[in-house]
Parts: structure tokens; sequence; C-alpha cells
């Protein structure tokens, strides 16, 4: 599938989508941290806090971002929705398109700046229905990378609680200076942004834009 | 097309923009017949709101005639007349369900909404014409306007209803409406109104007849008292008076039961608090300057409701606190929930139960809008409201 003309924005230069998160230097670790069963770390103290959310720096060389958000949808729907990769790039600043390879494989195209592209292979490595999904890029790839998503019942009717993990190693060396120039923004700020239009898209049933055009041609 | 645009502080112009086209399938574009200037627009002309750009189309009171839907607009045809709130809402999230559409988490676009979860914790509604924080949304003072979630905010109005009979339903008329309410009105109640600017007025039009048995209207322009009194306020003028001392004396010694300030972030005066906030203003070290929150704080009876429709932006010094915690004051706020009080409105306007035209001084052209500008801010007594009508030749 090719990009879609789905929101707005105005794209000069903007990079990064669930991005950090799409990109990262340490499959391993960052395998290994999102995936865990609090999905964000161990439990630390007497506390529920998650672990993004820690004052101290994160131990270990894994940087985990995400967000929480709720969502009036049923959570069925709302797995469903996240469960089909392909529609990304309808609130994925800069996820190009996914294609899916077979039940569990996808091929992401992720923009970077000045026009490149970044392509890597992502494996779903856990799927509970209504539950939780994650993945992970696969070896090999320039950008190793992990995410996971669970769902929730929010309380009173409220819908679906969605929490979004995502790791990746803050980079080093040359990989290291690419990825930095990719990420002109925050990574838990491009996760934020891009979990709050999934949450209009599965609301609203768009994406909400201040532009006054559609994208044309030449702005994708 | 032409629209009134930003460019900087005291600085607006007519300018040929591009036409809006739908984007989105929720989306109508509507060609704009009346528009109006608010008290809102000042803070912007004044530069006292951060994150506008040279070039924003500025307006949020609109109406005017649908001209183009989206594939998802089914309840509105081409031809029909709508009322536009100033607050976008997507009509589906959990604030829209609660009817707090001014809270509504999906109409701000992701990118932009960042800005108000800064500064305030969380992202808050779209709005039109209103800064990047709200949105970066273009106004509708202009030809066009592209209204998203057209399905949840534009009210059909009939036609033998005059534009200027419900264009405030866009906004003024159900934020003074909403400040009413918002003060829990009793039998017997007194409530206190500072300012006569367009919320005001409706402010205390509502408030009388939500049944307050008096409402005391506060400020200095002997034209703006003059119209408070004709919808029967008791008035003062707080250059003459002692604002405080006369509330009480007025109220046999208890303060109103509730008060509003219909003011906000640009409080006239040379009170030493006022003139104490100027001076941190010109140093940025408060971006709000609030001698009428901290009045009407002082003033308000124990156990009473503050009801604040004027805008603030950004941090207060000198807070009052002690007043509000001690005497056991409830305050209610807000950008208004425009959506939630539509219908009612225009049941009334049509029955006769509101006057919505008393106010407006001057109509003229949009191409004439940078001179409304001034003169709704230089000559307050004079102009209490400005509607602009794009269709009209210039006068100047
Ligand atoms: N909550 C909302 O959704 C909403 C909607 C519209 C407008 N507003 C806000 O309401 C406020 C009033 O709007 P408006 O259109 O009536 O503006 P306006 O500028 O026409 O009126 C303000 C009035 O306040 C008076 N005033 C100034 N200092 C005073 C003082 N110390 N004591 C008493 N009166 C004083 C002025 O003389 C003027 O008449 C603004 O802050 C505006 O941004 C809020
Ligand atoms: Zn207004
Ligand atoms: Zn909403």
């Amino acid at each position: 599938m090719t990009r879609r003309p789905m929101y707005g924005q105005a794209r000069s230069g903007s990079v990064a989508p669930l991005a950090l998160g799409l990109l990262a230097v340490a499959a391993g670790v960052v395998g290994a941290v999102v995936l865990s069963r609090r999905g964000d770390g161990l439990r630390h103290g007497f506390e529920d806090a998650p672990r993004r959310s820690q004052r101290r720096p994160q131990s270990g060389s894994a940087r985990v971002v995400g967000r929480s958000v709720t969502i009036a949808k049923p959570r069925e729907e709302v797995y469903r929705a996240w469960r089909e990769f392909t529609r990304f790039p309808d609130f994925m600043e800069n996820v190009a398109s996914v294609v899916s390879l077979d039940d569990t494989r996808s091929r992401w195209s992720v923009e970077g700046p000045g026009g490149s592209t970044i392509e890597f292979v992502s494996r779903i490595v856990d799927d509970v229905p209504g539950e939780r999904i994650a993945w992970t890029a696969e070896e090999g790839t320039s950008v190793p990378n992990a995410g996971r998503i669970t769902f929730r019942d929010a309380p009173g009717d409220r819908g679906t609680v969605v929490d979004l993990t995502m790791s990746y190693d803050p980079p080093g060396g040359a990989v290291g200076a690419m990825v930095a120039k990719m990420f002109q923004r925050e990574p838990s700020i491009q996760a934020r942004r891009d979990l709050k239009r999934f949450k209009q898209l599965m609301e609203t049933g768009e994406v909400a834009t201040a532009r006054t055009h559609p994208v044309s041609e030449d702005e994708r | 097309m032409r629209a009134l645009t930003w460019q900087g502080k005291k600085d607006v112009r007519v300018e040929t923009v591009d036409d809006p086209a739908i984007v989105n399938p929720r989306d109508i574009i509507i060609k704009v017949t009346s528009t109006a200037i608010c008290g809102s627009d000042l803070h912007l002309y004044d530069g006292m709101i951060p994150t506008m750009q040279a070039g924003d189309v500025l307006g949020h009171e609109f109406m005017g005639e649908v001209v183009e839907t989206g594939r998802g607009v089914t309840d509105l045809r081409k031809g029909q007349r709508v009322v536009v709130p100033f607050v976008i809402a997507c009509g589906a999230c959990y604030h829209c369900s609660k009817l707090q559409y001014s809270a509504c988490d999906n109409s701000n676009p992701a990118d932009e909404a960042d800005i108000s979860e800064t500064l305030y914790g969380h992202q808050m509604s779209g709005l039109f014409g209103y800064s990047h924080m709200t949105g970066g949304y273009a106004g509708g003072q202009a030809e066009y306007v592209r209204v998203p979630f057209a399905d949840v905010g534009p009210i059909v109005v009939p036609d033998e209803l005059e534009d200027d009979d419900v264009l405030f339903l866009s906004d003024i008329l159900p934020t003074g409406w909403m400040a009413a309410e918002n003060c829990e009105i009793e039998e017997g109640d007194t409530v206190a109104v500072w300012g006569c600017g367009p919320v005001g007025l409706f402010a205390i039009q509502s408030a009388l007849l939500m049944g307050a048995a008096r409402v005391i209207a506060i400020d200095h322009y002997p034209r703006r008292l003059q119209l408070a009194a004709g919808l029967g306020a008791q008035t003062l003028d707080y250059t003459t008076a002692n604002v405080l001392e006369a509330l009480l004396d007025m109220t046999g010694g208890i303060g109103p039961d509730a008060v509003i300030d219909a003011v906000g972030m640009e409080s006239h005066g040379f009170s030493i608090d006022n003139v104490y906030d100027r001076a941190k203003q010109a140093l940025m070290l408060e971006t709000d300057r609030p001698h009428v929150l901290r009045e009407a704080l002082m003033a308000c009876r124990k156990g009473g409701r503050v009801s604040v429709p004027g805008v603030y932006g950004g941090l207060i010094d000198k807070f009052p606190i002690g007043a509000l915690m001690q005497k056991g004051l409830t305050i209610r706020t807000g950008q208004t929930h425009v959506q939630r009080y539509l219908p009612k409105l225009l049941d009334m306007i049509r029955e006769k139960r509101i006057d919505t035209t008393f106010l407006i001084s001057h109509r003229m052209a949009l191409e004439d809008a940078a001179e409304g500008y001034r003169i709704f801010s230089d000559e307050q007594n004079d102009t209490t409201k400005v509607v602009l009508k794009p269709g009209w030749e210039r006068a100047q």
C-alpha cells in the first residue's frame, strides 16, 4: 500500500512517527524491555507509575517511550484497528507505507530527512486478540526497534485504555549520528502525537487538521 | 478570497488568501454572510495571546450559507443558513459526550495540541481563528471558511430571522448565558458583573432571565453602563466609586451572592495592583492582569459563586487564594460549551425572549475590518459591537 493523503500536516522537513521506537539501534535490548510483562520494565519500590515516567534516568542502555490514551470504543474494535499495520500511515506521521508479507511479517517504509527512506521488516512476536500486540524489527536491519501495545477496558464504560510502549537505545557512533539527525523530534512527543491521531481516527473517523486544502501530490 | 489577517500587535489587514476546500469527510465550506469582532479578538490584537503567526486569518463569530459538504455530512445541505460555534468539537469523545465541548479531545490537531498540553497540562479543543495553541484553524472574518465536524457544531437558522438576530449564537450569547448559569442563581440573589462589553451585557440579560433579584453592572464607559441599565441592571462606575465598599453597601453588608468576571486578562484602570501587574507584564514576569478577578473574589459573599467567562491565558500573581479558600467560594469557568446551548437559545430568540441586537453599534464591510478593530479597541464607549459584512462595499 502506498501512502494515502490522510490528514493534513505540512510535511516540510518534519520527521518521526511512532518513530524513535521504529528506529532504534540495539534490537536485543530493545525487544527485551518492551516485551517484559509489565510492558515497560520492572516495578520499582512502592508505586505504580510506569517506568517511562520516572524522573531518574532509566537504567540500562535502552530508552523506553510511550503513552497511554483512552479511546471511547470497545476493546475488540480498537485492537482490530491497530492489528491492521497497513493502516499505520493513516496516523503515523512519517511511516510512508506498511506492506503485509504474511500473517505476522510486514515491510515498513519510513521517511527520513531529505527524501530518504528506511525500510525494514517487522515481525509480530506476541498477539493476544483484544489484549496486546508486540512487534520487533527483524535482525539485520539498520534500524532495530520494537513496540508493544496493550488494551484494557476503561472504568465506567469509557472505552479502552491503550498503552503504547516503544524502546530504543540512545544512539552512539556513526549510526547514532544518522539516527539522531532523523529524530528532529523528541520520540516521546512523536509517540504521543501518533497515538492522539489514532484516537481521533477511531473516535471521529478522521484526523483533525487545520489545513484548508487536501495534501497535494507533491507534498506527499 | 478576502480575509482579515493578523500581522502583529495592533496590525491586522484584509488580504487576498486562498479559498478553503473540503479536507476531511465531515467538513463543510460556508460562504460567510455576517461575522463579528469579539473582545477575545482584542487579546489577539493586543498581542496578548502566544502562538500567533503573521498571516493567520482571525474571526470566530460567523455565520453563512453552506456551499459545499464533505461526503460524511448527511444532515446539512448546500444553501442552508447556519451559525457556527466558535468551539470546534467532534461530538464523539468522552468530553463531548458530557457536553463539555470546549474540552473536546479530538478537534485540536495533534501537532498543535502539544502547546496547550504544555501550558495547561491538557490539550483543549480547537477554536476558529484563535492562535495555533487552539489548533491554528483559519477564522471566519473572511468570505469563506472550512468548518470541520460540521455535523456537530453548525445550527440551521430559519429564514424569518435576520443575520443580526442569530449571529451571536456563535459565541457571546451562549457565553453570557453560561456565565450566568455558572452562578447557580437562587431566588433573591444579587449578581455583580464586571465588564459591560458584549459578554457582560449578555450575562446581565441571562442572569435576570434566570431569576436574579438584582444585577449590579460595573464598568467605566457611560454608554456601556447605559446599555446595562437598559437591561434592568443597577450600575457602578469603578472610576468614581470604591467598588468593594459600594457592593457591600448595596447588598446590606453581605456582598453579592455571585460574581462574574466578564473582563479577563486585560483589565483597565490604575488601581495599585493593576499598575503592578502592568509592570510585571512588561517585564514578562506575568502574562495576565487579574485586577478584576481579585476584586470579584474579595467582593463575593461567603460561600458564594465566582463565574469567570473572561479569558485568561497564562499566569497571574498575587492571587487572593485566602479569600477563595477561607470564604469557601466556588469558581466555575471555561471557554463556552457553545453547542450545548444552541437549540434552547435559538428558541428563545424566536420567541423574542432574548434581545440580541441592542448592542450592535457598527455594521461595516469586511474590507473595513481593520478600522473595525481600531474603534472596538480604542473607542470602546461608542463601539459596543462591530458586525462585518463580506458582501458590502468598502466605506472609505
Ligand atoms: N469564555 C468564553 O468562551 C469567552 C467568549 C467570548 C469572550 N470571552 C471573554 O470575555 C471578556 C469580555 O469580552 P467582551 O467581548 O465583552 O470584551 P470587551 O473588551 O468589549 O469588554 C470588556 C469590558 O470590560 C470593561 N473593564 C475593563 N476593566 C474593568 C474593570 N477594572 N472593572 C470593570 N470593568 C472593566 C471594559 O471597559 C469593557 O467595557 C474577554 O476577556 C473575552 O475574551 C470569553
Ligand atoms: Zn468571541
Ligand atoms: Zn470531542
